[in-house]
This record gives structure tokens, sequence and C-alpha cells, in this order.
């Protein structure tokens, strides 16, 4: 049975004087390998260059805000629930008079905080959270840490800058593969990121 | 000997001398980004601009590892492998020629560390006691896959010096004379010895390959089947004097190649070079410049050949055991013989004809 074209059928026939003398085979074998080493290289110099992973890489957590800058988290603790490695914990705190404009809801999360040593970057958190509060960054990773208590993100460093949002240009695989499409056929320009799904 | 003749020669000895080291460093180096480079890949680029610093840091590396002798091995002898591969490999460059002379104060100084009028015979009695560096290394690890190792270079170097030998009788009845500066001399201009001895000159490249430990030949090293082969045991700087070792002969055949087959310091049209130059800058700075200019060809020819001796391992996979046997006792051994009667009928018969038909 066939199944591609290259297939080749093997053969045990005695062979030609040029194939015994091996030398032809070897300078054929050369030019290849000549060839390969002018070609242009593959390599992709990682921290100097980063390649773009896609609007659906899962990198660092992040907390959002909403438009108006208040926190998102109400403390309910389904990301927590859901993450199968254990890695979130946080404790609830009720909003006070005067803190309107700092918590969206009437209970938030004092400490929030991600053990990035044990997160397996699942996006279960994500997809558990009903306020759309907790996200997995597609152009940011945990950098590299030195110190054992780098690994314990709080609210530090989770919660979202208002000078500096978070955006994405597509937010689900066929949202991007739709947006690629346009941009192979030279359509799609301009396109806004947008802050919030 | 005079005091100026003196420290010129002391100078050359120990300029090839670094050089050579040099040259055996930055293999390591180029061996890797040329593996890169055939492999579409960069190579090491991350010491300093290019990976320029990588040698040092290899080395630096190798210091630094724990220097290991196994419990049962002949401690003696163990130490003494790496050093035995290291002192051949190193006395062999002492009589090529990598240059014509240098003049000075009224003194002319081959650019070699000793004229020997016995030259090839001197490099093949070296490089034949090249072995016992891997021989000894290998038994003295008392370890079953090293003295296979041992074993087999023992074996490979042995069966491929035969051919090594007769390929370069082919030469010698050429030029008539055992000196490397005299097979030089008497290849000047463009007027290689690769051009009549083209067989001679396969024969040789391969055999070198096979003297060298090196792919398609590396059989007594072959990490697939025997671990590390001979170096099984070493660590540390020790096993860093073996591959350095491997490095340096490499070089010195490339430079043996180039000296017997392309030239040496020979290069086209360098009789015009010559008189531009003792016409520019008078008869001892022109000389001089003349000199580097034939020095700087060899060490090019020379590196070609490391070059290539780097392109070969990176294209043909490894000889089989029995392969190599076959290949060198049954195909270059009758090959050698062969091209020794072609070139004697060429001298006996062809050669008066030719002057003849140019006079």
């Amino acid at each position: 049975m066939q199944l591609t074209e290259r297939s080749k059928q093997v053969s045990n026939k005695e062979m030609t004087l040029s194939e015994k003398a091996y030398l032809p085979a070897i300078v054929q074998g050369m030019a290849i390998t000549l060839k390969h080493f002018f070609k242009k290289k593959v390599t992709i110099q990682y921290p100097e260059v980063k390649r773009y992973l896609g609007p659906v890489f899962r990198g660092r957590h992040i907390l959002k805000r909403d438009e108006e800058g208040r926190e998102r988290c109400t403390a309910c603790g389904l990301c927590a629930v859901a993450c199968p490695a254990e890695a979130i914990s946080m404790v609830a705190e009720e909003r006070q008079k005067g803190e309107e404009h700092l918590y969206r809801e009437e209970k938030y999360a004092a400490v929030y905080e991600v053990n990035m040593l044990r997160c397996i970057f699942c996006g279960l958190c994500e997809e558990a959270c009903p306020k759309q509060a907790v996200y997995l960054r597609h152009d940011e990773m945990v950098p590299v840490f030195t110190e054992r208590d780098q690994v314990i993100w709080g609210k530090d460093l989770l919660v979202e800058n208002m000078n500096n949002r978070y955006k994405r240009e597509a937010w689900t695989k066929e949202e991007a593969r739709q947006l690629d499409q346009k941009r192979a056929e030279g359509q799609a320009a301009g396109v806004e990121p947008r802050a919030i799904p | 000997m005079e005091l100026t003749e003196f420290v010129i020669k002391s100078l050359v000895i120990l300029v090839i001398f670094g050089l050579t080291l040099l040259i055996a460093m930055y293999s390591t180096y180029g061996e890797r980004k040329v593996a890169g480079f055939i492999q579409d890949r960069l190579g090491p680029n991350r010491a300093g601009p290019f990976g320029i610093l990588q040698p040092l840091a290899d080395a630096g590396k190798m210091f630094f590892k724990e220097d290991f002798i196994p419990a049962q091995a002949n401690k003696w002898l163990f130490i003494a492998g790496p050093c035995l591969a290291m002192l051949t490999a190193l006395m062999t460059s002492a009589v090529i020629p990598f240059g014509d002379s240098i003049r000075y104060d009224g003194l002319e100084v081959a650019v070699q560390a000793v004229e020997a009028n016995i030259g090839i015979l001197y490099v093949f009695g070296i490089v034949s006691l090249g072995v016992y560096g891997v021989m000894v290394g290998g038994w003295a690890s008392n370890n079953k896959f090293s003295l296979l190792g041992a074993i087999r270079a023992a074996s490979q170097n042995i069966s491929y010096e035969i051919s090594m030998g007769l390929s370069i009788v082919a030469i010698l009845m050429m030029t008539g004379s055992l000196s490397i500066r005299e097979i030089i001399e008497q290849q000047h201009g463009g007027n290689w010895n690769i051009w009549y001895q083209p067989l001679g000159f396969i024969i040789f490249i391969t055999c070198a390959f096979a003297e060298c430990n090196r792919t398609p030949f590396d059989l007594p090293e072959c990490e697939t089947e025997l671990v590390g082969g001979y170096h099984t045991e070493y660590s540390s700087m020790k096993l860093g004097f073996y591959l350095f070792a491997e490095y340096i002969n490499m070089f010195i055949s490339s430079a043996v190649i180039s000296a017997l087959y392309f030239g040496g310091y020979n290069y086209p049209g360098m009789d015009w070079v010559y008189a531009q130059l003792t016409s520019a800058f008078g008869d001892v700075a022109g000389h001089n410049v003349a000199t580097l200019i034939g020095t700087a060809a060899f060490f090019a020819k020379a590196l070609f050949f490391v070059f290539f001796y780097m392109w070969v391992r990176w294209t043909l996979p490894r000889f089989r055991y029995d392969q190599l046997m076959n290949l060198g006792w049954k195909n270059l051994i009758p090959l050698a013989i062969l091209n020794i009667v072609i070139t004697g009928t060429g001298v006996l018969f062809l050669k008066p004809i030719i002057t003849a038909l140019l006079n």
C-alpha cells in the first residue's frame, strides 16, 4: 500500500561502480550540508527577540479593574476552588463607606495571593471567575525569580494599572483566526485593542 | 649559533607554538559554530560578541570540574595518557615550515622550528607515537569500554598508517627528498602536487581522518557504542587535554596536507608579488613582507582543511568497524600501491618525454 508519494521500493541490487566508490555520494552529501551552512537560521534569540504567542497564550495573572478604576474582584473564592494546583488564596473584607470608588462590589479581596511556583497556568481561574476579574495575560510571563519571597505574588503585583491597561486585539481563538484572515487579505488595518471583554 | 639568530628562532618557535594552541582552542569554537550553521542553528553566541569567549568559558568549566581517578585505575598511566596525547600532538609541528625565511641584520632565519632533512619521517614517527596516549589512557582506566576504545584506536591507527605511508611514497618519488621544506620548494607558485597526485591526496586525507580519530572514523570514542570510548573515565582537564590534543592533531595534519599537496606557503603569482615588494620596500623588508604573505597563505590553506574536517564530521555517519577495516586493508592499500606504480611510470617515462617536448 502506497501511503505517500515519497515512498521508495527497497532493493538489494548490486551497487554500481560509482556507488561502490563512495566518493560521489560523499560529494553529494557535502554539497547538501554546505547549502545548509549558508541558509537563513531559524533560531529566535529569546531574551532579545520575543515571539508573539497569540491572543490566547496564558501568561501571568492580572486582577482587572472596571472602566471607572474599581477592582472587579469580590473575593467569592471560586478561582481558588477551581484551581487544580491550589495556588490561589485570598482574604475577604467588607467594603466601608467612602470606598465605593475603590471596589465595585460590597465585598472585596483584602489579600489576594497567587503562588507562581504552584500555578500551572491552566486558565481554570479565568473560566471560573463570575466577575471577569482574574485573567492570564497573553503578553507577559512570570519573570525568573532569585528569592523565594518573589514567588508569591500579592495584590501589589496583580492588580491592573489604570495608566497601562491590559488590552487584547482578539479574545477568542475564532476572533484571532478571523483577524489573521483579515490581516492576510489586507483588510484589518487599525484594530482597536479592547480592555474589557 | 649567534645571539640574534637564537632570539629570532626562539621567537619563531614561540609564535608557532602559541598559534598552534590558539588555533586548536578556537577550533573547538569553530567546530560548534560550523555544526550549528550546518544544522541551521546559530551555534554558541552568548559568551562575548559572537561567542568568541566560548573557548575560555569551556576551559574554565573544565578546570573547575572534579579531577577524578577511578579506584582500580593504574594511577600513573592514567595521568600519563593525556600527557602523552598532548605531547605527541604538539611535537609534530616542529618540522613543519610555516614560511620561507626572515631576513634580519644580514641573517636569514627559516620560519620553522627545526630544519630536518628527514622531516616527513619525523612526522610519521611522532604520529605513530600519538596512539600511545589513547592506548595508555584507555588501558589504565580499567574499564571495558575504555579498553575497547583504546584497542580500536590502536588497530585503526596501525591499519591506516600503512596506506598513509604508501601514499606519501609517491610524493617522495616525485620530489626525491624527505625534507618538508624541500617538498614545498618544489611546488613553487601554482605547481602544486595535487595536480599530479589526486589519488594520493584522496588516500592521504582519508588516512589523516582515521589517524585523527575524526568522523567518519571516530570509532575509538563513539558514544553510541562505547559510552565515551577511551576517555570514558576521564574528567576535568585530563579530558580537556584529550579533546585539545585531537584539535591540535587536526590542525597539524591540515598543515601537513597543505604542505605536501597544496604547496605550503606557495601561491600563484608569488614571484610577481615578491618582485613588487622588494622593489617597493627594499631587499630586506620586502623579503620579510613576502614571507609573511606566504605564511598567511599557508595558514589559510591549513585552516581551510580544519574547516573541511568539521564539514565532513557533520555530514558523514560513522563507519562500522568491519567497513573501516575493509576500506583500509582492501581498498586504500591496493589503491596506494597502484598510485606508486602509476607515479613510477610517470616519473620514468612520461617526465622525460614532457620535458623533451617543452624544451
